[in-house]
């Protein structure tokens, strides 16, 4: 393979290499430092007079007397059954002092579209145990649902118990677990692999670590590297993935980063204008298709920056993701975890995964009305404090006190308390019956009698 | 869509100088703007898009990764265009009108580049029943014929801008799309395929002006906002606030004749949702699988931008030809912001001096070119027939004051605004009743008056009014609570809260609520009238607000939405509240 000295110019993670043979728009590129060592590039840019090229790693040490070599491919990842167990860096190589990954296949690691043809409608519901996601924001396999998050708020936490609980109802296989850190502290790191461990899911996961001091721009290519190994485990070998990114802001800072050493027009907030479409072909490597046993679930994790969900990277996350779960500050300062602000959290695959059959008739309904109810009974809040209690209807009273109620039974849990659905439900319906019956506009006639905790004579008792 | 070479031997190869990302420079090519080139040794389909000095700039419909300078480019002298004729129903098609099933088969579960694959099959035989006889004197637009496409009947016609002539020969029988089945005496020979350049407008005879609404089975379309056949709507909101839902629902109920489905730059679950969806479906009109009389194109978030902005072009044309046939078709776009941040990102590729928040300084006139091929229309045939374009528009951080809704909005004629303040306590539609508005009311005012009830129009004026009242009282209740508002405003909150509850709210996912005809969406707004004039003359009787709140028909109304026969219902319930009404007013 040749070897080029012709760098020319070095400008933040980019190198722009001149005289160089017709080279392929994103080619894979060895830098060969002084020292024998190499780093890793993309090229982004080639003509006949120049080429760019995208270094994945820090550029300290490139001068311009370092080697370029040209692989004549784009980037591919080793994939392979040994993989399960494994901790890789946010490159790809083992740094659990194990062997290398004997690969049994090499794959492109920007992934190709699935043919909307070809895909399955999600429909398996994942009980994750959390009522504010199985009863009001239901997951189902193969769905794409993010955790919005702040600063210091206990979303790992979160992303954990769904990791541990996650389970279809009835089907015995669990879940494999792909997780690919970006940017993340080691002491988070640390959280993540000891809860891995203790429970035993490091067995069934291969993990992704790019942690904060790694260099910035080898975080675009973690994510692609670990939905490549998803889609090899989900669709090859037929396995049901979870996939948890974790942090997407990080990733989002990196690529702002190389847009503006590309010298590009910033789109919102300096993020470029290509965002969607580089965040959309991460999400929507998720998925289940026709005929194949496998599936890809997606947790990504993201800090929304200043809490503000209309930021850039939560906003164009929302527009592609099936939904959002939204961890919320107020909840956690009340001290009531998980945290989760069902208001602005929502799960558009929930229809598909609910109802008769699947987890019970009444599902939507009961989650429709308690979302009434909380949403109501949230907004008496602030009129309580301007003209106090007193001043309130008795339909409003009971409003308020459903909201108290709702954020404290039934969004409060136990770290490792695993609700089942019914109990989830049985629990919705507990609150609601401290609503009068007529006020229950969402449920007809023939779910109240059945199940309504005052009515439900035929129904089995538990 | 599968590209032919105009003149092969003519056209002179040119050479690929730079690729960066999805736009290509060539050099040493004869190339006019808009041409449709074939780039590389995989001959990948582009279009040339701008041309400066020798150097010839081409946008990629498919990945470029792994092509080189120095690969070959040529012209195949033709703009990009899309194949008309029978087969294009129940199709999907991705945004240059490659089917995706033929891509499956070719080349698997993922979209793979460097297939091409016809836009229609050119191996199926249609029955030709042909419409006009040797001798006839034809123009442009003329029906020589018609096939059964579906349970649809496919006007085979004259393509536009053809010369009249006079028909010697019209065959009748099987035939494949290319075969001819149409020769004029001057000579010229035509089969069933036409071909049409997306970017150029379908001619017709006359404009028109919209009348007739297009019926949609949702109340508060319906009822509050309606839209009219041929007519224009934006369906701007934030993420998960209901724009898919919504446009979906349009695409199920409306009684159009003829549905494209335009998924742009959004999710493949969507487009799979439909897919398997549409087949088990009726429409409600005609009691057939709806799939049977819909296109969908399906270009989504992560398919190659360019042809996301060609897959908006695709579709309309292709709405364009049906309408030609004298349908009613209808046209939804999800989302019409993608397709305008791939003409940014394109743009910005070019280094063209951006305006408005880095959008090119022509999207409005993109937006406007795009919506102004809606229409009521006299074809060239002399049929009525119409394109109702709905798009919906995904503005960053719901922010309505950015530049692809405000230019929208310039434009269309109605306007549903999403509200996430609504979605968020599932309220759905989370349509804002106060913020949108529909141009149309004048216009369709006597249809209403025709075909609902002489007085609908008066009832929608008034429970507009009521949702008015309602929005001004609420501020007061924010500050001193509702106990404090006089007696007959605590009744106008309780009656606009009916209107919304029961009239506007309407679930997607209940089998019999996810479509109201208008005869139902009159029977309730009607039962709320009532109650609303029963209890305001109780007020005045001395009835409390307390009081007329216990009125237990009142709570039973919300079952007529989930009920499909619900007149005998409603009829008791009708009767049960004048009862209740009574026995207060006599106690009082
Ligand atoms: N009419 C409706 N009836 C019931 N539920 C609805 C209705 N409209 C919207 N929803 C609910 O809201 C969710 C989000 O709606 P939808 O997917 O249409 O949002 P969107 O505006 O298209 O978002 P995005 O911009 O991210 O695509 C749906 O999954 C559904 O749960
Ligand atoms: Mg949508």
């Amino acid at each position: 393979m040749k070897e080029y000295r012709t760098i020319n110019k070095i400008a933040g993670p980019l190198v722009f290499v001149e005289k160089t043979e017709p080279i392929a728009y994103g080619e894979l590129v060895n830098i060969i430092l002084s020292d024998g060592s190499t780093k890793r590039g993309q090229v982004l840019d080639t003509s006949d007079e120049l080429v760019v090229v995208q270094i994945f790693e820090s550029t300290a040490g490139i001068g311009r007397d370092s080697g370029v070599r040209f692989t004549g491919e784009t980037i591919k990842m080793p994939v392979g059954k040994d993989m399960l167990g494994r901790i890789l860096s946010g490159g790809g190589k083992p740094i659990d002092g194990g062997p290398e990954i004997v690969p049994e296949k090499r794959l492109d690691i920007t992934g190709a579209a699935i043919n909307p043809y070809a895909r399955s409608n999600p429909s398996d519901f994942i009980q994750t145990g959390i009522s504010t996601i199985d009863g009001t924001n239901t997951l189902v396999r193969g769905q794409k649902l993010p955790i919005f998050s702040g600063a210091g708020l206990p979303h790992n936490k979160v992303a954990l118990q769904i990791a541990r609980q996650a389970k279809v109802p009835g089907s015995t296989e669990s879940f494999a677990v792909v997780f690919a850190a970006m940017g993340i502290t080691k002491e988070e790191a640390n959280h993540f692999m000891q809860d891995f461990e203790r429970t035993g899911a490091l067995e069934r996961a291969v993990v992704f670590l790019n942690l904060a001091d790694d260099p910035a721009v080898e975080r675009i290519i973690t994510p692609r590297l670990a939905l490549t190994t998803a889609e090899y485990l989900a669709f090859e070998l037929g396995m049901h993935v979870l996939v948890i990114l974790t942090d997407m802001t990080n990733y989002c800072e990196a690529l702002r980063q190389i847009g503006a050493a590309r010298e590009e027009v910033p789109g919102r907030r300096g993020y470029p204008g290509y965002m969607y479409t580089d965040l959309a072909c991460l999400y929507e490597r998720a998925g289940i298709i026709k005929g194949l046993k496998g599936s890809v679930t997606q947790i990504p994790i993201l800090t929304m920056p200043g809490d503000d969900i209309t930021h850039p990277i939560p906003d164009l996350t929302g527009y592609i993701t099936e939904g959002q779960i939204v961890v919320n500050r107020d909840l956690h300062r009340k001290g009531i975890y998980p945290p989760i602000n069902v208001l602005p959290s929502l799960s558009r695959l929930m229809n598909l995964g609910i109802g008769k059959g699947k987890t019970r008739e009444d599902h939507k309904k009961v989650s429709d009305q308690m979302y009434a109810g909380y949403a109501e009974g949230n907004d008496l809040r602030g009129l309580v404090a301007i003209v106090g209690k007193d001043a309130l209807s008795e339909r409003d009273r009971l409003l308020l006190e459903f909201a108290d109620l709702f954020e404290n039974r039934f969004v409060r849990q136990g770290l490792d308390e695993d609700r089942t659905i019914e109990d989830t439900l049985n629990l919705g319906w507990d609150l609601l019956s401290t609503l009068p019956v007529e006020q229950l506009t969402r449920i007809d006639r023939d779910t109240i009698n059945k199940y309504h905790p005052k009515f439900r004579t035929g129904a089995k008792k538990e | 869509m599968e590209v032919k070479t105009k003149h092969a031997k003519e056209q002179k190869q040119g050479v690929l100088k730079r690729i960066a990302g999805p736009v290509v420079t060539a050099v040493n090519l004869d190339a006019h703007m808009y041409d449709v080139v074939k780039v590389g040794k995989e001959e990948l389909m582009g279009e040339v898009i701008k041309i400066q000095g020798d150097n010839i700039i081409i946008q990629v419909y498919e990945d470029t990764s792994g092509i080189r300078p120095g690969e070959p480019v040529s012209n195949t002298g033709l703009s990009l265009a899309v194949e008309l004729g029978p087969g294009l129903l129940t199709s999907i098609y991705d945004g240059i009108q490659r089917p995706l099933s033929v891509l499956v088969d070719k080349m698997g579960n993922f979209i793979e580049r460097g297939v091409t694959a016809p836009g229609l099959s050119h191996e199926k035989k249609w029955t030709f029943k042909p419409l006009v006889k040797s001798g006839d004197k034809i123009e442009a637009g003329a029906i020589l014929g018609e096939v059964q496409e579906t349970n649809i009947v496919h006007k085979v016609m004259l393509p536009p801008k053809e010369k009249p002539g006079v028909v010697k020969t019209i065959k009748s029988g099987d035939y494949t799309v290319d075969e001819i089945i149409c020769i004029l005496e001057d000579g010229r020979e035509y089969p069933m395929i036409q071909r049409w350049p997306v970017r150029i407008p379908r001619p017709v005879k006359e404009k028109m002006n919209p009348t007739i609404p297009l019926i949609t089975g949702q109340r508060i379309l319906d009822g509050l906002f309606p839209i009219a056949k041929g007519g224009t709507a934006a369906i701007p909101g934030p993420f998960g606030s209901g724009k898919t839902v919504t446009q979906q629902q349009l695409a199920k109920w409306s009684d159009a004749e003829i549905v494209v489905y335009i998924g742009c730059g959004e999710r493949g679950n969507e487009m799979t949702e439909v897919l398997t969806e549409f087949p088990h479906l009726e429409d409600p009109k005609t009691g057939k699988p709806l799939m049977e009389r819909t296109v969908l194109i399906a270009n989504t978030s992560n398919m190659p931008v360019a042809a996301r902005e060609a897959s908006v072009y695709t579709g309309i044309t292709i709405a364009e030809y049906y309408r030609d046939m004298g349908y009613d078709v209808s046209l939804m776009a999800d989302s019409t912001s993608r397709w305008a941040e791939a003409m940014r990102e394109i743009s910005s590729r070019l280094e063209e001096m951006p305006g408005e928040e880095g959008y090119p300084a022509y999207l409005a006139a993109r937006l406007s070119e795009f919506y102004e091929r809606a229409g009521l229309v006299r074809t060239l045939n002399g049929a009525r027939g119409s394109v109702t374009v709905i798009g919906a528009v995904s503005p960053p951080g719901g922010d309505f004051s950015e530049p692809v809704t405000q230019n929208t909005l310039r434009i269309v004629k109605v306007f549903w605004a999403l509200d996430a303040k609504l979605s968020q306590r599932r309220h759905f539609p989370a349509i804002n009743w106060l913020n949108s508005y529909s141009l149309y009311l004048e216009s369709l005012h006597d249809y209403y008056d025709k075909e609902v009830s002489p007085d609908w129009n008066k009832i929608r004026s008034w429970a507009m009014e009521v949702l008015q009242k309602e929005a001004e009282l609420q501020e007061i209740v924010q500050l001193v609570g509702s106990d404090a508002l006089p007696e007959s405003e605590q009744v106008t909150i309780e009656v606009a809260r009916m209107i919304r509850e029961i009239f506007l709210q309407q679930n997607a996912y209940d089998a019999v609520d996810t479509f109201c005809d208008m005869k139902k969406q009159y029977d309730l707004m009607k039962a709320i009238k009532l109650f609303a004039d029963l209890a305001y003359s109780a007020q005045i009787a001395g009835v409390s607000p307390t009081q007329i709140n216990t009125v237990k028909a009142k709570n039973e109304l919300p079952q007529i939405k989930f009920i499909k026969d619900y007149k005998s219902d409603l009829a008791k319930i009708e009767k049960q509240m004048d009862e209740e009404f009574n026995s207060l007013r006599s106690a009082a």
